[in-house]
């Protein structure tokens, strides 16, 4: 396993010019090409900005204003993580001719989804900035040197998870249908679109902290938003999770690896 | 020194039934996954097969489909794994199974080459150094900027073909995939193989093509069924294959014909508008119609330029004076290529009575290769007939050359001097 492991850098070229081409192919043939990696966000974001401040009007809280940048500051990472998921789950099957035609590291397939996903969260931090400057809410200097590592935790627990799901939807096709279900219930279970410290989470705080995305969308809200990082501690523990995630999805991945040819 | 060697490689596949998947328990753990399942739950794809191919020569796999060709060549490319045994190959390895599989129908030949050639094992210094030869080899230099989605599906193979060529592989794996293109880019594909193996390269071919496998090939293996049925020189299993497909051929032609006068129907209102059938008065009857090799054996399958006997065997159910015996050979366009009676050859009749032998012999069947046809008849000399028997016989001619039309003269070909072939 931790050969195969470390031949994965031996892959970076390849999975360099994939992600590459991913980012291509995707907006080829579209009048606003690249530009929608940036509309994309930004529609996303005046559809929630709409619904929980003109029509939600109810639960506004005056220290998530403005609320438009708190909602982003949560929403950008779950963007790329549901997105990475999703496209990662499939990437197997609709990469079938790959593994079944040519001898090809199949483990590359969901790294380029998730790769390819993280650059459009990269671009879309471009947006959230131009928001910052809109609304004049700036982040806390201080903190910000803690944002790379958030984002590092993030893509290993995003690896770890599509490394596993991807190899399982390969066997059972099941695991698609459930993982949209789940991503949406997880969606809410976590405080993108309301603050971590609404006093109905408080109340289950003990479950909320169960959620792994809890701590990194609370890490991203702190750093990005509230201007003071208190969640260090367990963004590390996090961090530990994620590594025992990676390598357990990834050891399971390589256990399935020879039957992916015939399965897809 | 061997570049590619199976021992005792078998393969078995899940046969997908009523259960469709694996449960999740058997998914986890993994290896284990066929060990639990019942023998009718799987498939058999190779059982134990070894062969191996020596660095430098060009081997061929031949069989019928479902023979276990493909599985072969998936093991010695490395994308699925022996069951049991072991497969072992020296050297890069290029597979040739589908070209173009990893092309994305969005974005340009240029790019696609590019990953396309990563994919594969080059660097991309590599490969802008051998851009310009790949773009030529695959003739696609006007439109390289254009997405592949827009390429004719010859564009878009002789485009694969390129790259994989390109990757200079040690071991180059053919499946198939010259069927595809076009006389001319065939020819070119065949001088890469020749030039490969020039500089020492090892080429493994499965093909259905077997003048290829003939042609290009020093060794051959033979696998039916899954099993290694033979294994050497690629004319001498190329014939024994040849030979084998002949039998099974006899047999079911065999069994057609049996069939066919056992059947046989009522005479047709008119005719002249049977297309096959048996009609006549039945005063004069073919009670047996066989068709007779080189050592007047029974057979279904003749080689062009063999000799072929009809031999029929009528009986008169009572005297008679006024009978011809006439014999029509159609190919399967129901294009009639000889047909005689013995009217037509001056042979005046005088008596026949009771059972007899009619031998029509052919001394050189000097047809091109095909599924031919045949008409046999007892009739009077006005016409009139005793036992028609229109097109109730089949037999196959087989031929070594691909010729073309109906008629196959014996022929050689001269040339002066300084016209010269390879």
């Amino acid at each position: 396993m931790f050969s195969n492991l470390g031949s994965l850098l031996r892959y970076r070229g390849l999975i360099q010019s994939l992600v590459a081409r991913e980012l291509k192919a995707r907006y080829r043939g579209s009048v606003l090409g690249f530009v929608w990696s940036f509309v994309n966000p930004l529609l996303l974001l005046s559809i929630y900005s709409f619904v929980f401040t003109t029509v939600m009007r109810n639960n506004d809280d005056p220290q998530t204003r403005p609320f438009a940048v708190f909602l982003f500051c949560g929403l950008l990472p779950w963007t790329w993580f549901s997105a990475s998921l999703t496209e990662a789950t499939s990437s197997l099957i609709s990469g079938g001719n790959l593994i079944k035609k040519v001898l090809f590291p199949a483990e590359v397939l969901p790294i380029v989804s998730v790769l390819a996903n993280m650059v459009h969260f990269l671009l879309g931090l471009l947006v959230l900035a131009a928001f910052m400057v809109a609304f004049r809410h700036f982040p806390d200097a201080a903190s910000l040197p803690w944002f790379p590592v958030v984002v590092a935790v993030q893509l290993v627990f995003t690896l770890g998870l599509s490394f596993a799901l991807s190899a399982l939807t390969v066997h059972f096709r099941d695991v698609r249908d459930l993982l949209t279900n789940a991503l949406t219930l997880w969606f809410f279970a976590t405080p993108i679109i309301y603050p971590y410290f609404m006093p109905s989470v408080s109340r289950f705080l003990v479950l909320f902290r169960l959620n792994p995305f809890y701590h990194l969308a609370v890490s991203y809200q702190e750093i990005l938003f509230f201007g003071q990082f208190g969640h260090v501690r367990s963004l590390l523990l996090l961090a530990a999770l994620s590594v025992v995630v990676f390598l357990s999805g990834y050891w399971l991945f390589d256990r399935m690896r020879d039957s992916f040819a015939e399965a897809v | 020194m061997s570049a590619i060697e199976l021992s005792h490689v078998s393969k078995t596949y899940r046969r997908y039934g009523a259960r469709r998947f694996a449960t999740l328990k058997s998914a986890l753990l993994g290896r284990s996954l066929l060990r639990e399942l019942r023998p009718d739950q799987t498939f058999l794809a190779l059982n134990d097969v070894s062969f191996r191919v020596a660095k430098g020569s060009a081997f061929g796999v031949i069989g019928r489909n479902g023979s276990g060709k493909s599985t072969a060549l998936k093991l010695v490319a490395g994308i699925t794994k022996p069951t049991s045994g072991s497969v072992r190959v020296d050297g890069r390895v290029s597979a040739l199974i589908e070209l173009g599989a990893g092309f994305h129908p969005e974005i340009s030949g240029r790019e696609n080459v590019f990953i396309n050639g990563i994919m594969l094992g080059l660097s991309k210094r590599d490969i802008e150094k051998r851009f310009d030869e790949i773009v030529d080899f695959a003739e696609v230099r006007e439109f390289i900027d254009a997405p592949v989605k827009t390429y004719s599906s010859g564009m878009y193979m002789r485009l694969g073909f390129a790259v994989a060529v390109n990757v200079n592989p040690d071991v180059l794996l053919v499946d198939e995939v010259l069927a595809v293109g076009d006389e001319a880019f065939t020819h070119k594909c065949l001088d890469r193989f020749r030039d490969f193996r020039r500089r020492g390269k090892t080429v493994l071919l499965v093909s259905h093509s077997l003048g290829l496998v003939e042609r290009l090939c020093d060794e051959a293996v033979w696998l039916d069924a899954g099993e290694k049925h033979a294994e050497g020189d690629s004319k001498r299993v190329v014939d024994a294959y040849l030979t084998a497909v002949d039998q099974s051929e006899e047999r079911s032609l065999a069994a057609a014909s049996a069939n066919a006068v056992r059947s046989s129907p009522a005479p047709a209102g008119n005719m002249f508008d049977a297309t096959e059938g048996r009609w006549g008065s039945g005063d004069v009857e073919i009670v047996q119609v066989a068709l007779l090799s080189r050592n007047n054996e029974p057979s279904f399958v003749f080689h062009s330029g063999d000799p072929m006997a009809i031999r029929l065997t009528v009986r008169a159910t009572q005297p008679t004076t006024d009978f011809v015996f006439g014999i029509g050979l159609f190919n399967a366009d129901g294009i009639c290529c000889f047909g005689t009676n013995t009217e037509l050859e001056q042979m005046q009749p005088d008596r026949l009575d009771g059972e007899a032998g009619v031998t029509f012999a052919i001394e050189s069947l000097d047809l091109v290769e095909g599924t031919y046809k045949l008409d046999v008849a007892v009739h009077k000399r006005d016409g009139a007939p005793y036992d028609y028997h229109r097109l109730l016989y089949t037999f196959r001619v087989t031929s070594r050359s691909q010729d073309v039309g109906i008629f196959r003269p014996r022929h050689h070909w001269a040339f002066s001097s300084n016209v010269r072939f390879r």
